[in-house]
């Protein structure tokens, strides 16, 4: 029996004004699957991951995460937020914040633990991301690889059943971004189900089951790694893969 | 009588100032009073302003828009006294002291709310979508995450308009409040002599210059490591 995907978002619009940036995207994702989202930049990659906890509101169509329909107005988009850690290029941890009030904010304030509870989870998740003994430093004090992990944790720490990283190496020094990656394969591992917009091509190769070409607001060819990197069958893909493998 | 010696009988009388310390002291009361008032009043109106304005309803927002530009532009001597001489008008009798408390405080708040409201909006957006995404309300962003930081920011442009209203207190001896400079203004006409006035910017002085140390440390103790 095949079991219900984790993400089912379908027809998805988005307009901005008069710009069209989303052309009726469809996204499905089962159960301990990572999805690769590749495409030029302007191509509705990071608007597509907005949609699907919706930081970004779909102009139409229907995304439904773990059984929760997150466009009914009935559903508590808070509350279902906490299944859906979301990863930014920028990662966006608090700054008059330790790493371990960053991890535990949301597990207070939201999961409703106690102070108590929280900071066990939190070092859990910090030791996880393989920071357990940073949980006291402030995002000042820590590199972008670090601040990068520390924002995973704060995503992890929530149990989410899926995870979407927006761009999540962009931001690095290049000697910094193995350590993020390390970290995103020890996640896919453990089975996490994740969208991941990025150009770190190798990661995709060996941890993605699954690659989607987008360009201008739609998905232009979907397929193994193997096969969008090796024989993609669409011309804007093959001109793609080619340029980012050139550099 | 030299000169040194006039001046000093002019201005630092010590008969006459020992005669009128009391009523200085007084005075300081009164202002100490006043100045507690209008920076509760002022800032929690500022600032309660602020958050309504993030709120984001447009009539709202043009209504605070328009109030806060009203109190920048107003001279506060000009509020104080349409307040006391005004209102009557309308049967409304406030006292000196209500009328400067009033005055200062809608002074204070319109600032305050432009200071906390620059603080609020210089927040990067990723802040928001980072504890959105987390599953935090917007008003658990907004007290939790985005004001913490806008407050430090906040903070020096806040202490400094903060003294400059407080001072304003000395315009209350136009409405008859008995502060610091009324009660010496007064004490000048009794005995002719302006040594009161030598005690009055003394007393100021006590008042305000710690306060302008207390702004000096907020600012390097709120400072922190980006």
């Amino acid at each position: 029996m095949a079991a219900s995907p984790i993400v089912e978002a379908r027809g998805i619009h988005k307009h901005f004004g008069a710009l069209h940036v989303l052309k009726g995207v469809d996204l499905v994702l089962a159960e301990r699957e990572l999805a690769f989202v590749i495409g030029p930049s302007g191509s509705g990659k990071s608007t597509l991951l907005r949609c699907l906890n919706r930081l970004e509101e779909p102009s139409s169509g229907s995304v439904v995460v773990d059984g929760v329909d997150l466009l009914d107005p009935r559903t508590d988009i808070n509350h279902a937020r906490q299944r859906i850690g979301m990863v930014f290029q920028s990662f966006n941890l608090y700054p008059h914040m330790t790493a371990l009030g960053n991890v535990t904010l949301a597990l207070r304030k939201v999961a409703g633990k106690s102070r108590e509870e929280a900071d066990a989870l939190g070092h859990a998740a910090l030791a996880r991301v393989g920071l357990a003994d940073r949980a006291g430093h402030t995002p000042g004090q820590l590199s972008g690889g670090q601040q990068q992990r520390v924002a995973i944790a704060r995503a992890i720490a929530l149990e989410p059943r899926v995870m979407l990283f927006d761009e999540p190496t962009s931001a690095l020094d290049p000697e910094l971004v193995g350590s993020v990656l390390g970290v995103m394969r020890d996640l896919r591992e453990s089975g996490m189900a994740m969208v991941v917009v990025s150009h770190e091509m190798g990661f995709a190769r060996n941890a993605a089951d699954r690659v989607l070409f987008m360009d201008e607001g739609a998905i232009v060819e979907e397929g193994t790694p193997a096969a969008i990197f090796e024989s993609p069958t669409q011309d804007r893909t093959r001109a793609f893969i080619s340029q980012i493998q050139r550099h | 009588m030299s000169n040194w010696e006039r001046f000093l009988e002019t201005f630092f009388n010590a008969k006459v100032m020992a005669k009128y310390l009391p009523d200085i002291l007084h005075g300081m009361l009164v202002t100490v009073e006043l100045a507690a008032l209008v920076i509760v009043s002022g800032i929690a109106l500022g600032l309660a302003l602020a958050l309504l304005r993030s709120l984001g309803f447009r009539p709202v927002n043009l209504l605070i828009i328009f109030v806060v530009d009203l109190f920048r532009a107003l001279p506060p001597l000009v509020i104080i006294v349409f307040i006391y001489f005004g209102l009557p008008a309308v049967n409304v009798s406030p006292s000196g002291f209500i009328s400067t408390w009033l005055s200062l405080t809608l002074v204070l708040m319109a600032f305050s709310e432009e200071i906390f409201w620059a603080g609020i909006t210089s927040i990067a957006k990723g802040q928001w979508e980072a504890a959105r995404s987390t599953g935090l309300t917007y008003g658990q962003t907004l007290m939790n995450v985005v004001l913490p930081q806008a407050l430090r920011l906040t903070i020096p442009p806040l202490t400094n308009r903060t003294i400059a209203i407080t001072k304003g207190t000395a315009l209350g001896t136009v409405v008859a409040v008995s502060e610091i400079l009324g009660m010496a203004s007064s004490a000048v006409s009794n005995s002719y002599n302006p040594s009161p006035l030598t005690l009055g910017a003394l007393a100021y002085l006590i008042l305000f210059f710690p306060m302008v140390v207390f702004g000096r440390w907020l600012e390097t103790r709120m400072a922190w490591k980006r």
